[in-house]
C-alpha cells in the first residue's frame, strides 16, 4: 500500500480535518483569554448543565413507563426533579440567549453558532410541549385540547396531532431529545472550534 | 490590517490581551453538581402539581345537563368539533391569512363525523338493549331531511332540558329517535363506557386519545375547572400549569398575542400569530444577517457591563 493510497482514504481526511479544526488544546483548552471572566458565560454552561440533570431526571421516569408517577411517592419527586430541571434549563437558556445577543457573540464567523443556538431554543420548546401533554393528567387535558386550535390553523395539526398520546409521547422521549442534545453538541464543538468571541474593539471603532 | 473594510457587527477584532488558566472539566463537573442539588431543592421545596385527568364518566356524572347538552350539539353539527374544519372535516373552511385558509388546503387528515363517531357508533357497541336497537334502527333506516327535523325538533325543546331520576327529559314532539339516543348516551357516559367506546374506536392497542379529548373540550365542564385554575386564553391559557407553577413560560411571548387587540376578537387569531411567531423565530435565527438589528448590541452598549473588567484593565 502506497502513502498516497492512505493519504486518499475517507478515513485519514476526515481525521486531518478535524485534528486540523479541533486539536486536542482547543477540545479541551486549559486557558482562557481574560475577558472570559464574566458572571454571563456561567449560564452557557449552567444550560448545558440543566439538559444532563433534565435528560437523567426524565430516563429515571421512563424506567418505569409513563404513569407510574402518578401512584408513587417516589415517582412524583422524580417528576419533581425533573420538572424544575426543565425550568432551570430554560432560565438558563434565555439568559444565556440574551447574553449572546448583547455580546453580538455571531461577529467572527460565529454565526452558525448562534444558529444552532436558535434552533435548540426551538426544538427545547417542541421537548417542553409535548412534555406537558404526555403528562397524562389534567394539564395534558387542557394543554392539548388548546393548542390544537393554534397547531391546526397552520395545517401542522394534520401531522402533529397533541391529542394522540402515544405520538407526543414519542416525540418528547425520543425525537426532541435526540434533536436537543445533536445540536447542542454541534453548538458546543463550533465554540470550541471558533473559541469566545473577543470583546468590541472600541479605540479602533473610534478611529474609523 | 487587511484591506477588506472592518464590519463591527460582523467581524470580530483580533484579540491581543492575555489568556488566564481556566480548568473547563473542574467548572463543568461543579455546574452539574450545583444545578443537581438546585434542582434538589426546589423540588423537595416546590413538588410538582399533578391534577387527575377528568373522564367523560365524571364529568357526565358532575354536570349531566352539560354533558347531554354537548351530546346535542354533536347531534346537531353546532359543537366546536363539529364546526370545526380541518383536520377534523369539512363543516368550515377555518381560520384564514388573508385569502388562505392554510389548514383546509391540506385537508381532512383525522377524520370526524360527529353524529357518527360520538353518539351512534358508540351507542351501536352496547350489548342487550332492545329499546335502544329499535331507535338506532329508526335512524339508520330514515333520510337525512327527517332527521334533521328531528334533531332540529329535540334541539329547540332542549333548553328547557332536565336530569331527573337518572335520566335526561326533554319534552320535544316529532323528535324521532333522539331523546332515547341522547338520554342512553348520558348514562353511557355515566358508567364509564363512553371513555373506553371512544378510546378503543381504533382497535384493542391504542395510544390516540383524539376524539375523547374532542368531545371533552365540547363541553363547558373541562373549560370551567380550567378558570377555576387560571387557565384559560385570556388568562394566559396553556403557558400556564394548575396551582402556583411556572409552567411553560418561555411561551409567553406566544400567549401575549392573544391578550391584545386585534387577536383578542380575531377569528383568525390562531393563524395570525402562528404566522407571527414564525417570523419572529426566523428574525431571530437570521439576527446576525439583519443590518440594523444586529447593531443593536454595539449601540445599546449593554457589553459594557458584560465585559466590565475587560475596559477596565484596557484603561
Ligand atoms: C440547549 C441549549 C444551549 C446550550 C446547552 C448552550 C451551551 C453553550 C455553551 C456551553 C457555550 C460556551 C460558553 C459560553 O459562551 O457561554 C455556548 C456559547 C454560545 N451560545 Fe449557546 N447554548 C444553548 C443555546 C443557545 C441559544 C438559544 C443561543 C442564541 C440564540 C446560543 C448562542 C450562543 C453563542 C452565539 C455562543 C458563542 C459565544 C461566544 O463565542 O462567546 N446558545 N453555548
Amino acid at each position: 500500500m502506497s502513502t498516497t493510497e492512505i493519504d486518499r482514504q475517507w478515513t485519514t481526511r476526515l481525521r486531518r480535518r478535524a485534528a486540523g479544526k479541533l486539536p486536542p488544546e482547543k477540545l479541551l483548552p486549559d486557558t482562557q483569554p481574560t475577558y472570559v471572566a464574566s458572571w454571563i458565560y456561567v449560564f452557557g454552561v449552567a444550560t448545558l448543565s440543566s439538559l444532563i440533570v433534565v435528560i437523567a431526571t426524565g430516563c429515571v421516569l421512563a424506567l418505569r413507563g409513563p404513569y407510574w408517577w402518578h401512584g408513587s411517592p417516589y415517582g412524583h419527586f422524580v417528576n419533581s426533579l425533573h420538572l424544575w430541571s426543565v425550568e432551570l434549563f430554560f432560565f438558563a437558556m434565555v439568559v444565556h440567549l440574551w447574553g449572546k445577543f448583547f455580546m453580538a457573540a455571531w461577529r467572527g464567523g460565529r454565526s452558525l453558532t448562534w444558529m444552532t443556538g436558535v434552533v435548540t431554543f426551538l426544538a427545547s420548546i417542541g421537548a417542553g410541549f409535548t412534555g406537558y401533554v404526555a403528562q397524562t393528567n389534567f394539564d395534558s387535558q387542557w394543554i392539548s385540547t388548546q393548542a390544537k386550535d393554534g397547531i391546526n390553523s397552520g395545517g401542522v395539526g394534520a401531522y402533529f396531532n397533541p391529542l394522540d398520546l402515544g405520538q407526543m409521547l414519542m416525540w418528547h422521549i425520543v425525537l426532541l431529545p435526540i434533536a436537543a442534545v445533536v445540536l447542542t453538541g454541534l453548538h458546543v464543538l463550533l465554540v470550541r472550534i471558533k473559541g469566545v468571541v473577543p470583546p468590541f474593539d472600541e479605540s479602533a471603532e473610534a478611529a474609523q | 490590517m487587511s484591506t477588506k473594510r472592518f464590519r463591527p457587527d460582523v467581524d470580530a477584532p483580533e484579540y491581543k490581551g492575555g489568556y488566564s488558566p481556566y480548568d473547563i472539566i473542574k467548572e463543568g463537573t461543579i455546574a452539574i453538581g450545583v444545578i443537581f442539588l438546585l434542582t434538589l431543592l426546589l423540588a423537595i421545596l416546590f413538588g410538582s402539581p399533578d391534577e387527575h385527568a377528568i373522564t367523560i364518566k365524571t364529568w357526565s356524572n358532575a354536570a349531566p345537563i352539560d354533558f347531554a347538552t354537548t351530546a346535542t350539539s354533536e347531534l346537531n353539527g353546532t359543537s366546536t368539533t363539529g364546526g370545526y374544519g380541518a383536520p377534523y372535516n369539512n363543516a368550515s373552511d377555518g381560520p384564514a391569512l388573508g385569502p388562505i385558509h392554510v389548514a383546509h388546503l391540506i385537508g381532512v387528515r383525522i377524520p370526524i363525523n360527529t353524529v357518527k363517531d360520538f353518539v351512534i357508533d358508540p351507542l351501536k357497541s352496547l350489548p342487550n338493549q332492545p329499546v335502544l336497537d329499535q331507535n338506532l334502527a329508526m335512524w339508520a333506516s330514515a333520510s337525512t331531511s327527517t332527521r334533521s327535523t328531528w334533531i332540529a325538533n329535540y334541539t329547540k325543546a332542549s333548553a328547557n332540558m332536565k336530569f331527573t331520576d337518572g335520566h335526561v327529559v326533554v319534552n320535544a314532539t316529532d323528535a324521532g329517535p333522539v331523546p332515547v339516543m341522547v338520554d342512553s348516551l348520558t348514562q353511557m357516559a355515566r358508567s364509564g363506557a363512553l371513555d373506553q367506546a371512544l378510546v378503543t374506536g381504533s382497535g384493542f392497542y391504542t395510544t390516540d386519545f383524539t376524539k375523547p379529548l374532542l368531545f371533552v373540550s365540547d363541553g363547558t365542564y373541562l373549560a370551567d375547572l380550567a378558570t377555576k385554575q387560571h387557565l384559560s386564553g385570556d388568562q394566559w391559557g396553556m403557558m400556564n400549569e394548575t396551582g402556583s407553577y411556572p409552567g411553560q413560560a418561555w411561551l409567553w411571548l406566544y400567549s401575549f398575542w392573544y391578550q391584545i387587540p386585534p387577536f383578542n376578537t380575531s377569528g383568525n387569531a390562531d393563524i395570525l400569530i402562528l404566522g407571527i411567531m414564525l417570523l419572529l423565530s426566523v428574525g431571530l435565527l437570521l439576527l446576525p444577517f439583519i443590518p440594523g438589528l444586529r447593531s443593536i448590541p454595539r449601540r445599546t452598549r449593554v457589553y459594557r457591563i458584560i465585559w466590565r473588567e475587560h475596559y477596565q484593565n484596557l484603561k
